[in-house]
């Protein structure tokens, strides 16, 4: 054992990586090269994407853009490329977009359906950005209002009368809170803007229309379709799913044993049963159980259904977030003397929301594409739109250039939601920074 | 067994242990389902106590004092604190909860906030103070705890030693009256220990009333002026630290003793 003792009598500075594993070659021979076996794939993957781009892309590019019939394409193709190329036929996207997009709302009131989308992004900027000045959520607030109006047209004071079923539920809170305690204000606050919402809002909003009337031309539900219908399901489902799946997450770990077996009940209700039957109860079930005369929109049915059905999913999904914090974030806010509704809102679902992003994220994608599911009881979304554009005569036989199309426009919309989560995890991960 | 915990001085020309009765707990048990965990408790805290709540694991320690501010439920006795008493009343279990400050083996900060955040979130939303005095507040406390450098960092950033202090900083913000501590030591690296008992000695030396689980015996000796020694979820004795060291009476603490102290 001579000789193992060691003392250093300098201590040695920061020096640079080896080439090998520095820069470009550094980054290549790590992510590329890094053994035989990884060489192998490398290559294969290479060639592999080389041919699908190879069949796909001329196909994409051999085009025609101009025709007004498929076999007017087809001519066009031969005349340009030669006999028997296989090319794409644009020129059906190009006569269809606007359907595609607005389905058969009136052209003259495209503006109406763009306005409503720009001040969409406008309302969710501050949602999602916190830097931004947070007044602006007062607008974002105020939007789902704007947006009906807009998108439905009719008078205004509609939507008006809507929102302030908030101030009602509001006033009798406040009220019932005074005369006989916080359990009747709970559900006076809930009772009170139904009932508003179901038997008053319709004739206030009537009668102060006589009075003045403010209004634009009126857009009935059957007329929305294409992507439009997808985004306004899509969104308030988002919208919607979101506030819900929370408490009914809440619910279900709730010491209340019968507001906790009413969530569970629902929840695995909700999660035994098909969309599709959901949607085809909402066409046609839903009715029969209305009283005579009553004409419950189609539209706000649909959504109602897309919105139970994901509220769902997420409550377990934010069960999940929940469970994996530790039992300590709970006692230490507890012992500062947060309330229950502080201590969730200040410390557990910033936590909880946090860890599910991904999958709550996940959630909104395949909510936004099981919008399309919507065309089986008749609505016209792009897909429900493509069966009626084959109808035409002239397009008889065209798929992929539609479907192309619509994957595309799906694919924009999921992506940003994708790249989003992503930038919201790393903006919020505070753990190594 | 390290016996002396600080080379300085302890000054005690604050430490007063007054006549007026700060915490009164009385015949408490506690079940966990069938299991007995905490049998005929009885304890008055005075003011300006610093009491060390001593024993083997599983005595029922810690559950003692998480019952004082209600994070355990009590199922007889009556605890009464700052004259509310404990019952299962939000409004009674909220008051106790801003009156007393705790602090936890795991710190329990709260990652998704900054150092201070996480000392400003309570006296906002709990005190309604306003966001600037909440603030000065914070830094105040940040910097007696001798970590004002680090108040825009997260709770991952810091080693275990700086989060405890955070976690009694973020305690002290709420002016509470009593501070718990669970065994806030356990879960540190020794040289880290060190920094957290000072910050402790330094809280005793201000005339803060406290109650600590804690296996640091050299902490119980200097600054405690009371022992408790639990088993079996029962207080099987306590004394003045000096009595309780060098004479304990009952076998139960002496073999506890020459366990923890023999090496």
């Amino acid at each position: 054992m001579a000789g193992t003792s060691f003392v250093r009598k300098e201590l040695m500075g920061q020096t640079p990586p080896p080439m090998t594993s520095a820069g470009i070659i550094g980054w290549l021979r790590q992510n590329l090269f890094g053994s035989w076996m990884n060489s192998v794939l490398t290559i294969l993957s290479v060639g592999f994407i080389a041919i699908i781009l190879w069949e796909v892309l001329p196909w994409i590019v051999r085009s025609s853009w101009t025709a007004s019939s498929l076999r007017e394409c087809r001519e066009a193709i031969d005349l340009a490329w030669g006999d028997h190329v296989d090319g794409a036929c644009w020129a059906v996207i190009r006569e269809r977009y606007l359907q595609l997009i607005y389905g058969f709302y009136p052209s003259e009131q495209y503006w109406r359906a763009n306005l409503a989308f720009i001040l969409l992004l406008v309302s969710l900027a501050p949602i999602l950005f916190p830097a931004l000045p947070r007044q602006m959520l007062w607008f974002s607030a105020a939007f789902p209002f704007l947006c009906f109006w807009l998108l439905w047209g009719g008078t205004l004071w509609l939507p008006i009368v809507a929102a302030l079923g908030f101030a009602v539920g509001y006033l009798a809170f406040i009220a019932a809170n005074r005369a006989a305690g916080q359990l009747a204000g709970a559900i006076a606050a809930l009772l009170a803007p139904v009932v508003w919402w179901i038997w008053l809002a319709a004739p206030v909003s009537r009668g102060l229309d006589s009075v003045i009337g403010i209004g634009i031309e009126p857009v009935e539900s059957a007329k929305f379709g294409g992507f439009m219908l997808s985004v306004t399901i899509g969104i308030t489902g988002i919208a919607l799913s979101l506030p819900i799946g929370i408490l009914l997450a809440l619910g279900r770990q709730s010491g209340l044993v019968i507001l906790k077996s009413l969530c569970v009940g629902f929840i695995e209700f909700i999660r035994g049963v098909p969309l599709i039957t959901l949607l085809f109860v909402a066409s046609t079930l839903l009715n029969i159980f209305m009283p005579p005369g009553t004409n419950f929109d189609i539209i706000l049915r649909v959504v109602i259904m897309v919105t139970l059905f994901s509220s769902a999913y997420m409550a377990e999904v934010i069960r999940g977030g929940l469970a994996a914090l530790p039992k300590g974030q709970f006692e230490a806010a507890d012992s500062l003397g947060l309330d229950y509704w502080k201590r969730q809102r200040l410390v557990i679902m910033p936590q909880a929301l946090k860890i599910s992003i991904p999958a709550i994220v996940g959630n909104f994608i395949g909510l936004f594409k099981d919008t399309t599911l919507v065309s089986i009881i008749g609505l016209l979304d792009p897909i429900g739109l493509t069966n009626n554009i084959r109808a035409d005569v002239n397009w008889n036989g065209i798929v992929w250039e539609l479907y192309g199309f619509i994957a595309l426009l799906f694919f924009i919309f999921c992506f940003s939601m994708s790249r989003y989560s992503m930038y919201l995890e790393r903006k919020l991960n505070t753990d190594h920074r | 067994m390290s016996e002396l915990l600080t080379d300085r001085e302890i000054d005690r020309s604050h430490m007063e242990v007054s006549d007026e009765v700060v915490i009164e707990i009385t015949g408490m048990n506690k079940w966990f389902g069938t299991f007995h965990v905490l049998r005929d408790i009885n304890l008055t805290v005075f003011r300006g106590e610093r009491i060390v709540v001593c024993g083997p694991s599983g005595a029922g320690k810690s559950m003692l004092i998480r019952c004082i501010n209600a994070l355990e439920e009590h199922q007889k006795g009556q605890i009464v604190v700052e004259g509310t008493i404990l019952s299962s009343d939000l409004k009674n279990i909220d008051k106790i909860r801003s009156e007393v400050g705790m602090c936890f083996q795991h710190f329990n900060l709260f990652p998704h906030l900054t150092i201070l955040e996480n000392c400003t979130l309570a006296p906002i939303w709990v005190r309604r103070v306003p966001l600037k005095e909440a603030q000065e507040t914070a830094m105040h406390f940040l910097e007696k705890v001798k970590i004002p450098d680090q108040a825009q960092k997260y709770p991952g950033q810091l080693s275990g030693g700086q989060q405890q202090r955070v976690a009694i900083a973020r305690s002290l913000c709420m002016r509470p009256r009593i501070m718990l501590f669970d065994e806030p030591t356990s879960a540190l690296d020794p040289e880290m220990i060190k920094e957290v008992l000072d910050t402790m000695i330094e809280l005793a030396e201000e005339g803060m009333t406290m109650l600590c689980v804690t296996h640091e015996m050299g902490f119980a000796r200097q600054v405690a002026n009371r022992v408790i020694f639990m088993a079996e979820g029962q207080v099987v004795e306590q004394n003045e630290p000096e009595a309780f060291f060098d004479n304990p009476q009952s076998d139960r603490t002496k073999l506890f003793l020459s366990q923890i102290l023999g090496h």
